[in-house]
């Protein structure tokens, strides 16, 4: 049961991790336009994008 | 000031493109500048790309970036390379208007608590899955051999993960409860903070004492998904407001005040003092109650009072703020300013109508008046029971009494609501229909009688060309052609009807009076009967227009402000539906009645005041009716804040918008009509949920109380009952909502 000791905290650690990647993703304003993040994948490069109507387009 | 005011004065920016903008420029150093922007008309992302590369095109623009939740975009730029003005005019050109706003004014304290939900629920994420991690190992070790100080050690382990975290996380659930208990009444809030309490407290306990049973994973599990359903709720509310504010800033209009050298500056509504002259272009709403200085003109004063004809207007009469100068340029008085004017008094009566409006409690607080007593009673019977009766310990009675608050906490039911409003909301919006109110849906879906404005509301509240079949198509082509270098809602009519013309490149347009074509006998005229030189014995209403050229008879196009085109249909879809109907209308009686006729509505009124129609609704309401009032005008919006639920189109004026419980963005009425039935459905959905939300609590209790649910049963019911209710709820974003049309 020692492995315990080791994984134990290896796995509150990689917890952590996630916990404070989101507060930073939080801070840095990336949940603020969750709707914007969602169409934008589908934009074109801009030098490509002229007179094309992309996928988003409706 | 009320809320109402503030948020239609304070936000208040300048649409002219002219007036300089660089009030709202803040200074970033290193010569940088930036400028927060309101911009109407993004909805896609092909919206998001055109917006942006199209700034970024410009010289000297460093940055733009489009916010496409809340319609707003940040803008930056070299100092001195690029200029504040012509950017915005270029939004304009682009078919993007777009106008300045202080950050800061729009931001309420609605962003901070929902990143402050957000940081809750990612620390009791993190909480509830590493603690579940632990909770799996024991249980696993309970069919096993794991020795006792093994248990022991991972309960520690839990104890100190999940108390800082339900410490944290638990705060929203906390302070509402708080608020609650000291205002003596019972919401949710209050059976879920009690359970997460005693729970931690009884678990802590236990893991001093080395017994075998801690319930932290049912502790901050339970958070985690609360914490789901609340930041969903404040999701939903936060965003349809935003969008709300957006509208109702882009509507507003600033004054442009002259001083006495002539120079122009542009000063919002309220800064205006009595006796500043304001000047007045074509097309744009009067800023402040005035008396006509210079020039003559013709007033639309339909969004104010609902009066469909215009109005002419001569130096010395009085015109108001909210009304719409559809003929010349005009300088007026500022005569009444802040609390004397007509606009001043339609802000009081909003918010005497808010404060009369009956309470409505929402069906969440009303199953947890029903549902908290109810449990904690069944806790304290169960503990009660065991120990004088079933003959256990004190101890092992009050294990089993926390386990049945487990069990019985509304995680399901914390759910069940906003689940279905974040789907109805989306489904919503997809329709054209922004909610404003949480509650809103639940309220729409009880209404039983629709109270109908009639300017704007069921007809356009624009002009239309009444005589379009007696026309040739090529006379409308060309005035539309003329029309189409104008902004007079005349003219817009003409290039309505007419589509797509090419324009005429040496138009000229005399304001107030019409435009002119070329010379000599290849002069074409669109204008007014004056302008035209046209002696005719049909009597002028200021609502025609007449197309003048040489060798030709003169054309003449009439317009009146006519139906939405599916008034009728809307109409004949609620009296099937079974509502009472019934028209309010601030217009002429004979107006008002042949629009009624038109519609078979048998109960309207004519001549009605704001004050008047706030009475009616109170009438109605006294004898037992919820009204589903439809408005559009600033005489409309201390009715629509009164009534039991409100709707108004975009493109009414901004206070009733930010009145008004719905906004629809559609010629057409239909929207309303899918919101009703989604309103009615979400209803029903909720109902189910809470349904499901007690099935599960009616198999779980009885095991609760007989002392046989475990940590590892406690869990497995509560997230399936969670899920079940979010599944449930996403049914309604694949339902088909067929009303007419």
């Amino acid at each position: 049961m020692n492995i315990l000791l080791l994984l134990i905290p290896v796995a509150l650690l990689l917890g952590f991790g996630g916990l404070a990647a989101f507060i930073w993703a939080l801070r840095s304003g990336q949940f603020e336009d969750l709707d914007g993040a969602a169409v934008r994948i589908l934009i074109d490069d801009e030098d490509t994008s002229s007179g094309s109507d992309g996928p988003t387009a409706r | 000031m009320s809320a109402v005011e503030s948020l239609v004065l304070d936000i208040f920016t300048p649409a002219d493109p002219e007036a300089d903008p660089s009030a709202y420029v803040r200074k970033e150093g290193d010569g940088i500048e930036t400028l927060h922007l309101l911009v109407d008309g993004v909805h896609c992302g092909h919206c998001i790309q055109k917006v942006e590369s199209g700034m970024r095109s410009q010289p000297g623009v460093l940055n733009a970036r489009v916010n496409l939740s809340t319609r707003r975009m940040t803008l930056s730029w070299k100092a001195g390379v690029a200029h504040p003005g012509e950017l915005i005019a270029r939004l304009g050109t682009m078919g993007y208007p777009a106008v300045p706003f202080d950050p800061d004014a729009l931001r309420g304290h609605q962003a901070d608590e929902q990143s402050f939900l957000l940081r809750c629920l990612a620390v009791a994420a993190f909480a509830s899955s590493n603690v579940m991690l632990l909770s799996v190992a024991i249980w696993a070790g309970a069919f096993s051999d794991m020795e006792a100080v093994t248990r022991g050690m991972l309960h520690w382990v839990s104890a100190l993960i999940a108390l800082p975290a339900i410490a944290y996380a638990g705060r929203p659930f906390f302070r509402a409860a708080i608020r609650a208990v000291s205002a003596r009444r019972v919401n949710m809030d209050v059976p879920i903070s009690v359970a997460v309490i005693v729970t931690a407290g009884v678990s802590l306990f236990e893991t001093i004492t080395g017994g075998p049973h801690a319930y932290f994973d049912a502790a901050i599990m339970l958070l985690f998904f609360l914490l789901i359903g609340r930041y969903l709720d404040m999701r939903t509310r936060g965003a349809m407001r935003s969008t709300a504010e957006n509208l109702a800033a882009l509507a507003s209009h600033p004054a442009i005040v002259v001083d006495d050298e002539g120079n122009r500056r542009v000063l919002p509504a309220r800064a205006v003092i009595r006796g500043m002259a304001v000047s007045v272009a074509t097309g744009d709403r009067v800023p402040v109650d005035g008396i006509v200085a210079t020039g003559t003109t013709t007033i639309d004063s339909s969004l104010l009072t609902g009066e469909t004809d215009p109005v002419a207007v001569v130096p010395g009469d009085t015109v108001f703020a909210g009304t719409l100068n559809i003929g010349a340029a005009i300088q007026i008085r500022a005569s009444a300013t802040g609390e004397d004017t007509v606009l001043a008094d339609i802000v009081r009566l909003v918010e005497n109508a808010e404060q009369s409006r009956s309470v409505y409690v929402r069906l969440a607080d009303r199953a947890a008046r029903l549902y908290a007593p109810v449990v904690h009673l069944l806790a304290l019977a169960t503990l009660l029971g065991w120990w004088a009766l079933g003959g256990v310990s004190f101890h092992a009675a009050l294990l089993i009494a926390v386990a049945v608050l487990i069990i019985t906490c509304p995680c399901a039911l914390g759910l069940a609501v906003p689940a279905v409003q974040v789907v109805a909301s989306g489904r919503l919006m997809k329709a054209g229909v922004l909610v404003k109110a949480g509650d809103a849906l639940e309220r729409l879906a009880v209404a039983d009688t629709v109270v109908l404005d009639k300017t704007g509301t069921l007809t356009r509240g624009r002009p239309e060309i009444t005589n379009l079949e007696e026309r040739e198509a090529a006379d409308l082509q060309m005035a539309a052609s003329l029309a189409v270098s104008s902004r007079h809602p005349l003219c817009a009519a003409l290039v309505r009807a007419a589509g797509p013309v090419a324009v005429r490149p040496d138009t000229v347009e005399t304001p107030g009076m019409g435009l002119v074509s070329g010379a000599g006998t290849a002069e074409i005229r669109l204008g007014n009967r004056a302008f035209c030189g046209i002696d005719s014995d049909v009597p002028d209403r200021g609502t025609e227009l007449w197309l003048q050229r040489s060798g030709v008879a003169p054309v003449r196009f009439t317009f009146a402000d006519g139906l939405r085109p599916d008034s009728r249909a809307f109409v004949d879809w609620l009296r099937r539906e079974g509502f009472d109907l019934e028209i309010l209308s601030g217009d002429r009686e004979d107006a008002v009645a042949e629009v009624a006729v038109a519609l078979g509505i048998d109960r309207y009124r004519a001549n009605v005041r704001p004050d008047g129609k706030v009475a009616r609704l109170a009438e109605l309401e006294a004898a037992g009716k919820k009204v589903f009032m439809i408005g559009d005008g600033l005489n409309d919006a201390p009715s629509l804040a009164g009534a039991f639920v409100s709707a108004s189109p975009a493109s009414g004026a901004d206070i009733s918008q930010t009145t008004a419980d719905f906004v629809f963005q559609s010629d057409r009425l239909v929207p309303l009509a899918t919101a009703i039935l989604i309103a009615r459905r979400s209803r029903r959905m909720v109902k189910v949920n809470f349904g499901v939300a007690t099935g599960y609590n009616g198999l779980a209790v009885p095991l609760a109380i007989a002392g046989l649910v475990t940590p590892l049963i406690a869990a497995v019911a509560m997230s399936a009952s969670s899920v079940l209710v979010t599944l449930n709820a996403l049914r309604l974003a694949r339902m088909k909502f067929r009303s007419y049309g």
